[in-house]
């Protein structure tokens, strides 16, 4: 990882202590042609081991993006086309995702790295009984395992989401969406991961079935230890489960920091805005306050900072270079954390030469 | 079990319909062309077939409606289609000389048509953009390609040119009907050239439709929670894809196994096969209206039995057709 930026900036992130999966610098494009959609750029992420780090962004920010390509199953016309995925297993040895053949691929996804699609809603195959379907994952990778046992072991897995294990010989049609859901997490749980990747896994459910679910994922988390990349465009709820939250804009990571210190201090304008158009789940009321206009059509990004059209708080320099995440300039902060925004970064404002502006108040609270 | 019982007493009513329309078309029909053939046979069928004939075609004047309804459906139950009148035989008795034949070429041309179609088309489905999908033109213009021009190449190629296949019959004809290994042989040699013509013009709708489904249903959800879950490559492709992508061929399946019994009319003229359709063909142009009815009344049968078929492969593969309500 390049800790100095170009212009000095010794400050990035601090290296997690100990982490599971590290991205570094991924790039995705979609479409083949000559002039493809550059929808995820040098994006950097790190989890660590028994962390849950929130992924929050507007809708078409490149959250799915991102997942579907860390587990490498990026759709047609998605391609990577650059960056590593470095998976750090239990006994300290890393290995790079992107680069396994398929057979190493095959037989470590499900059993690293399981996932819970947005919309579980189709995440299950209508033809199949459920625990055939939690079999099949377990059986693909423990061939000795009888299916019998799979399927005991499939029981206890419901059991483990809180369905009845006579739900094994159900069909996903015969299941409510909050279980449908569920079973799509004790699918994800069956090879006892160490990462799950979900995205969205409360979109489709109504309120109370969100909070139950996000509970569960996080007593599940803390009685099995296993990290969780969790992507919403909620970032309230984000604050109830997470440890630590990176906002997403246009294909960017813009901030990276601490659950509360997003919340209660955020740096970067766009979380600011975003935390302002949501209510807040507990503590004081506040004005909700919408972002205005809309995110930026990833085909058309010029060289400057993807938020320019919409932040409030845009200079001249902001049309010029596009920042890259620093630590911000504010006195005090937490040296984990990060924001990719010129007012926080002065020296590359002097750099194509214009004059840095102050942080404003708002993204230098204490 | 509630389900195909239901489906069952759906079909025994349109049995019923299709049955009941076939008892009013020649009574509607303007004129009267079956006594005159009655007439004209006289002498060479029996009075007992003359008078099956008459409640059939509703010849009677001085019956009342409800009586003819009741009777004829007493001889349909017991086989009774009437005479033929080209033949001078009971019509169930050409009927049934027939349908084996019918059955047997194109039933099986038709099951080797779908197998193959449906498993190319599954594999250039779950490979598309690669080479495979070169081969999709290919088959498309041996089914834009006319049956009627694509047989009758066939046979100027294959029998007349190269010899390879007889022109036209169904076996030797100095062969005696039996099991022997012989007669089958023969059999199978006669029916190569009619199925493979068969085949290549059914083929491609198979492929096509099955590739369009593979398409469609690999990018669902499910499959791609089936690569994440590390299955092989064996099990996403039947298991998830091919397996939910094959619901809509199951239905196009039935019905064309339905249309085996008429549809090969054109097939069994240019070879002069003696199935079903080439009696349906001489029947027409000897005027033969007791075989003409009996033969649709043996199509309408067997496309409602294919769909009672198909309803239950279907009931089989997709649970949520099961569902009640
Ligand atoms: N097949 C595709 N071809 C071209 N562009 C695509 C394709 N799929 C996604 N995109 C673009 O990639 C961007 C990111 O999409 P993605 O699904 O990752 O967003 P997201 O953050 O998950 O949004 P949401 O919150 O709605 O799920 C979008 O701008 C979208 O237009
Ligand atoms: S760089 Fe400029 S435009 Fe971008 S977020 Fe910061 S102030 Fe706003
Ligand atoms: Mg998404």
């Amino acid at each position: 990882m390049t800790i100095a930026s170009p212009i000095g900036h010794p400050q990035r992130l601090a290296p997690a202590s100990d982490p599971v999966l590290e991205i570094k610098n991924l790039s995705v494009d979609y479409g083949y042609d000559d002039d493809p959609v550059h929808v995820l750029r040098q994006v950097s992420l790190t989890l660590g081991r028994g962390e849950v780090l929130g992924l929050a962004g507007e809708s078409g920010c490149g959250k799915s993006t991102l997942a579907y390509a860390a587990t490498r199953l990026l759709p047609p016309p998605g391609l990577i086309t650059g960056g590593e995925v470095l998976f750090t297993d239990r006994s300290g040895v890393k290995t790079d995702l992107l680069r396994l053949n398929d057979t190493q691929l095959r037989a470590s996804r499900w059993q690293d790295m399981a996932i819970v699609f947005q919309g579980a809603m189709n995440s299950l195959n209508p033809v199949y009984r459920i625990g055939r379907q939690i079999a099949d994952g377990i059986r693909a990778h423990e061939p000795k395992t009888s299916q019998k046992e799979a399927l005991e072991r499939a029981a206890e897995l419901l059991d483990l989401v809180g369905i009845s294990p006579d739900r094994l010989r159900s069909y996903p049609h015969e299941l409510s969406g909050g279980m449908r859901q569920r079973v799509m997490i004790a699918m994800a749980l069956a090879l006892d991961p160490q990462v799950l990747i979900m995205d969205e896994p409360t979109t489709a459910l109504d309120v109370v079935m969100q909070r139950q679910i996000v509970e569960q994922i996080a007593e599940l988390r803390d009685r099995l230890g296993f990290s969780v990349i969790f992507i919403t465009h909620d970032v309230s709820l984000l604050i109830e489960i997470a440890d630590r939250i990176a906002i997403m804009y246009a294909g960017e990571i813009v901030e990276d920091a601490a659950a509360l210190d997003v919340y209660n201090k955020p740096r970067h304008p766009y979380s600011s805005a975003l935390l302002h158009s949501f209510p807040p789940l507990r503590g004081p009321r506040r004005e909700l306050i919408g972002i205005p206009g809309s995110p930026p059509d990833l085909s058309r990004l010029g060289g400057g900072c993807p938020f320019a059209d919409r932040c409030a708080f845009a200079f001249d320099a902001c049309s010029k270079v596009n920042p890259e995440l620093v630590f911000p300039n504010v006195p005090g902060d937490d040296p984990r954390r990060s924001v990719a925004c010129l007012r926080h970064d002065p020296a590359a404002v002097r750099a194509v030469g214009e004059v840095p502006l102050p942080v404003p108040a708002e993204l230098s609270l204490s | 079990m509630r389900f195909f019982l239901r489906r069952l007493g759906f079909y025994l009513i349109t049995f019923w319909a299709a049955v009941t329309i076939n008892f009013f078309i020649p009574r509607i029909m303007p004129g009267d062309p079956v006594s005159a053939l009655i007439a004209k046979n006289q002498g060479r069928i029996s009075p007992d077939a003359a008078e099956a004939l008459r409640t059939l075609f509703g010849l009677d004047e001085n019956m009342s409606l409800w009586d003819q309804y009741v009777q004829y459906w007493n001889l349909l139950l017991h086989g009774e289609l009437g005479t033929s009148f080209a033949y001078s035989a009971p019509v169930a008795d050409v009927i049934a000389g027939a349908i084996p034949w019918t059955i047997g070429l194109v039933g099986i041309a038709t099951i080797i048509s779908f197998t193959l179609g449906t498993l190319i088309g599954s594999g250039i489905g779950w490979r598309r953009g690669t080479w495979a999908d070169s081969l999709l033109p290919i088959s498309t213009f041996f089914s834009a390609v006319p049956y009627f021009w694509l047989a009758l190449i066939a046979i100027s190629v294959f029998s007349v040119t190269l010899g390879w296949f007889p022109a036209s019959g169904s076996y030797d004809r100095s062969l005696v009907p039996s099991f022997s290994w012989e007669f089958i042989s023969s059999v199978i040699y006669y029916g190569t050239l009619p199925a493979l013509t068969i085949v290549i013009s059914s083929i491609s709708g198979w492929i096509l439709g099955m590739r369009n489904m593979m398409v469609t249903v690999s990018s669902e959800d499910y499959v791609t929670v089936a690569q994440a879950k590390g299955v092989s490559e064996r099990t996403a492709l039947f298991g998830y894809s091919a397996r939910n992508a094959i619901l809509p061929q199951v239905s196009s399946f039935a019905l064309s196994l339905g249309f085996i019994v008429g549809g090969t009319l054109v097939m069994e003229i240019v070879f002069s096969y003696q199935g079903i359709g080439y009696y349906l063909f001489t029947a027409v142009a000897a005027k033969d209206y007791p075989l003409m009815q009996g033969i649709f009344l043996v199509i309408t049968v067997a496309v409602l039995f294919a769909n009672i078929v198909a309803d239950f492969i279907y009931g089989v593969l997709d649970p949520r057709t099961r569902q009640e309500g």
